[in-house]
């Protein structure tokens, strides 16, 4: 394993590299197609460089330790707002996790569709392409167009485009309060449709999720607000009011840590960490998710299901070897956790229509013309 | 400004190509008269000016990739044009090259409230997005303050921003979704209701390429309820460190208003002698505008007022009424317009960490001075984004020239102290020749590498964004 500790030296390791290397964080997330090389760590380019609270920016070295970042925010009453998962029990796999990983995945939690995405928080990226050449795009600074976004078009290219060595990150300062509206036996539409009810309000709802069977294997949804005390007070009860004739028992969480503890236990999957299986991640448009569920569980009776995002995001947990996107539908699905198997046979990426898929080949062949970064990792 | 020659073979077969495109388009669509073609010879840069070889008027995306065919195949170039309202020049034509506007296109494809999106024919305006869904509560929150006329098509282009993405993002942050015509002529779909993507972010690299990678025909938004009501406050200062203070202290206090927009002093003054807002005669004023029930607004408010008290200004001012809280955006909102009443200006957008504003606006009233011309400086202070107003006297032999130094000088300055030479405009022709102050070579390369993925001819807008030199080769190797 190459573990350099400088960009510099990073960018020599990629220069001299005669065969494909597979880039590593944390290796807290085992995702996509297996891919064969010598390890590339960026572990040693850790450390934050910058952190103005009042500007909501901070600098890291992509090798940072997320734990690293999060304590470091909430030290000043801030945190990410992108609410990144720890994939760790879901993927039975130690570690710690960086933020590096966390941007080359995109990864984004329930608040995704409050504050958008993980790509949505970052300002710049410093990287080093398939050549050796270290490069920098976006800055640090919250409004830049100048020149190509290839910030987000590095968010989520999971180390196919180059390595990752420092980001700048827009942060968020920590609510002082929160409340969490629970809905106890709703079926899945009628979920989805009080979902999209509590986000179609004017009431800044953070989070909006929905376990079929939930910790206590009732269903249970969740509608997430955070904000002033008196803003968390006032709108809980008007969700409340608001979503009362979808029927279910209806409740209101105040207590942070059970709220805090609730989400996270969305966020991670936690329904779906025991047990085989295949677990799928797919984004589709909410009022969608129920429906599609509805033909996966024609196919395989107990399916552990969880919705997040309105019912946009689906995880499903099925059986070794299941293709869930030979069902039809808009969006895309992701194989999160699968037996060596599956990732062998099925695409873990959702395959690309033809000019599109031409377009990421042509831009991968750009970045990375040797063919050396994570390749095959995206399929 | 300086820019490429015009291809002489694209010139000589103009009657050709014209009758190519009058074969694929309605015989209104196309304008090739050399007096009706002026009505493209420029945006709202009006400094520059050329008129095109041919301007375009498709009213759907089949037309438009038919259009792109035939530019295509005779190696014309291209420039998308939305509403012809950018500050950078970008939608600005080379003499050869063919307007492909979009202003027929004004449709609203589809409304989705429980979904939350909205589809729409990029023509459309800005403003009538948010029109199309505001009976029903809802609203597009990217806001330029061109969005009565600016269209979305150019949103995208440019990744426009506007006074409340504080808050709601910028318009990357709220676009799901496009259909795209490559210059290829081939449509492609990328995104649309549901949220990322399954590969490579292409969506994200498209919104902000400047009409340099293909034309965006159709577009998903997402659109929010509206807030319950909104309010602002103003706040003058005697200095522009204490109020960058008090901006900073009102972030750190972790409340997020959806607004935070700073004048100086000359802007301050300009405005009260052209609108009569009734604003303190004061270094720095700031407006702040929080958003929620009332109930919520009071309680924003006491927090950000008690951050206030503590750096001593010279007037807190709150709105009781709707006719109060006009009056507070009354001379922000004709800043733009006062400057304007003074002289010709220049409006620069470059963006610094906020940390750096009294530092940052020291040196260009320095700058100011040594370069003898007027400067006032609005500003959305939340997230740094700096519009210098230059004032300069467009008659006067010289002064655009000395304005335009003047205005690299702040630019670079703003790139000096970790910022970027543009928030929110675009980089166009405007601050094409200032890229390499931001940005290495390399960094330009991969950008531009780019560019050759998704038009390999360098045919869409290829004389903006990068320095002329800095893309000759490629744009000679496609010729």
């Amino acid at each position: 394993m190459m573990t350099p500790s400088t960009e510099v030296e990073l960018a020599e390791a990629v220069a001299g590299a005669q065969s494909a290397l597979r880039i590593q964080g944390g290796g807290t997330r085992d995702i996509g197609a297996p891919v064969q090389g010598a390890v590339l760590s960026t572990t040693g380019l850790s450390g934050v460089s910058l952190y103005e609270p009042g500007a909501l920016t901070l600098v890291a070295g992509a090798g940072t330790p997320l734990e690293e970042i999060e304590a470091t925010l909430a030290a000043e009453g801030q945190r990410l707002a992108f609410e990144p998962m720890d994939h760790r029990a879901l993927l039975g796999t130690a570690g710690t996790s960086t933020i590096g990983g966390v941007v080359a995945g995109n990864m984004s939690g329930p608040r995704r569709i409050q504050v958008g995405a993980c790509r949505d928080s970052l300002l710049g990226v410093r990287f080093v392409d398939g050549a050796g050449r270290l490069l920098k795009n976006g800055g640090r600074v919250m409004k830049n167009v100048t020149g190509y976004d290839l910030v987000k078009l590095m968010a989520g290219s999971w180390g196919t485009l180059g390595v990752l060595t420092e980001v700048s990150l827009k942060v968020q300062a920590v609510p002082e309060a929160v409340g969490c509206v629970l809905i106890n036996g709703l079926s899945d539409v009628d979920a989805a449709a009080a979902m999209s009810a509590a986000l179609g309000s004017p009431y800044d709802v953070s989070g909006a999720a929905h376990a079929p069977s939930g910790v206590d294997r009732h269903p249970m949804t969740m509608i997430r607000i955070e904000g002033l005390e008196a803003s968390v007070s006032y709108r809980a009860a008007k969700l409340a009011e608001a979503l009362a004739k979808f029927g279910g028992e209806m409740s209101v969480e105040r207590d942070a840590d059970k709220v805090a503890a609730g989400w996270a236990w969305v966020r991670d999957v936690a329904v779906m960490q025991c047990g085989s299986g295949d677990v799928w991640r797919m984004s589709v448009k909410p009022s969608d998710g129920p429906k599609l569920v509805e033909k996966l569980r024609a196919l395989h009776a107990g399916l552990h299901v969880l919705y997040d995002w309105g019912g946009g995001l689906v995880w499903v947990q099925v059986p070794e070897g299941t293709d869930v996107r030979s069902l039809s539908f808009e969006g895309h699905a992701t194989l999160i956790r699968g037996s060596s198997k599956t990732r062998a046979s099925l695409p873990v990426f959702q395959p690309e229509p033809a000019p599109l898929a031409a377009l990421s080949q042509g831009l991968r062949a750009k970045f990375d013309p040797r063919g050396i970064l994570n390749p095959g990792l995206m399929g | 400004m300086d820019m490429p020659t015009p291809n002489p073979e694209v010139l000589a077969k103009k009657a050709r190509i014209v009758a190519r495109l009058n074969e694929v388009l309605p015989p209104d669509a196309v304008i090739s008269d050399e007096v009706e073609v002026r009505a493209y010879e420029c945006d709202a840069l009006t400094a520059y000016r050329c008129p095109p070889l041919a301007a375009v008027l498709p009213a759907s995306t089949e037309e438009v990739a038919a259009v792109l065919k035939v530019c295509h195949a005779e190696s014309v170039p291209v420039v998308p044009r939305g509403a012809g309202t950018s500050l950078a020049g970008g939608s600005m034509p080379t003499a050869d090259s063919i307007i492909l506007g979009v202003a027929r296109m004004t449709e609203v494809i589809e409304t989705d409230y429980e979904n939350r999106f909205i589809r729409v024919q990029t023509g459309r305006t800005n403003l009538s997005v948010s029109g199309a869904v505001e009976a029903d509560g809802f609203f597009y929150a990217p806001d330029p303050s061109s969005q009565l006329a600016c269209a979305i098509a150019g949103n995208i282009a440019m990744n426009s921003g506007g006074a409340h993405c504080l808050k709601y993002g910028v318009t990357t942050n709220n676009l799901m979704g496009v259909t795209m015509v490559t210059m290829e002529g081939e449509v492609v779909e990328i995104g649309g209701a549901h949220l990322d993507t399954g590969g490579l972010d292409l969506l994200g690299v498209i919104c902000g390429s400047e009409g340099q990678l293909g034309v965006v025909t159709e577009a998903t938004l997402r659109i929010l309820h509206k807030p319950e009501g909104a309010r602002p406050v103003l706040m003058g200062f005697d200095s522009n460190e204490v109020a960058g203070q008090c901006v900073s202290d009102i972030i750190k206090a972790g409340i997020l208003p959806v607004a935070i927009e700073f004048m100086d002093r000359p802007c301050i003054r300009a405005t009260e002698a052209f609108a009569g807002a009734g604003y303190p005669d004061c270094e720095a004023l700031l407006i702040v505008e929080v958003e929620g029930s009332d109930g919520e607004i009071d309680a924003q408010l006491e927090r950000i007022l008690a951050i206030a008290r503590t750096h001593n200004p010279v007037e807190l001012r709150e709105s009781t009424s709707a006719d109060e809280s006009a009056r507070i955006w009354l001379g922000r909102k004709s800043a733009f317009g006062a400057m304007g009443q003074i002289n010709d200006y220049m409006c620069l957008d470059g963006t610094i960490p906020v940390s750096q504003l009294p530092y940052v606006l020291r040196r260009i009233g320095e700058l100011s001075t040594d370069y003898g011309l007027d400067v006032g400086n609005v500003f959305h202070a939340g997230d740094g984004n700096m519009h210098p107003l230059i004032l300069f006297d467009a008659n006067k032999p010289g002064d655009l020239e000395k304005c335009e130094a003047f205005g690299a000088d702040i630019l670079r300055l703003c790139v000096e102290v970790g910022g970027c030479l543009t928030g929110e405009h675009g980089v166009g022709i405007e601050k094409r020749d200032l890229m390499v102050d931001q940005y290495l070579p390399e960094d330009l390369d991969i950008q531009m590498s780019v560019k050759d993925v998704f038009d390999p001819k360098w045919l869409l807008n290829p004389a903006k964004v990068f320095p002329l030199a800095s893309s000759e080769a490629r744009r000679m190797a496609a010729e």
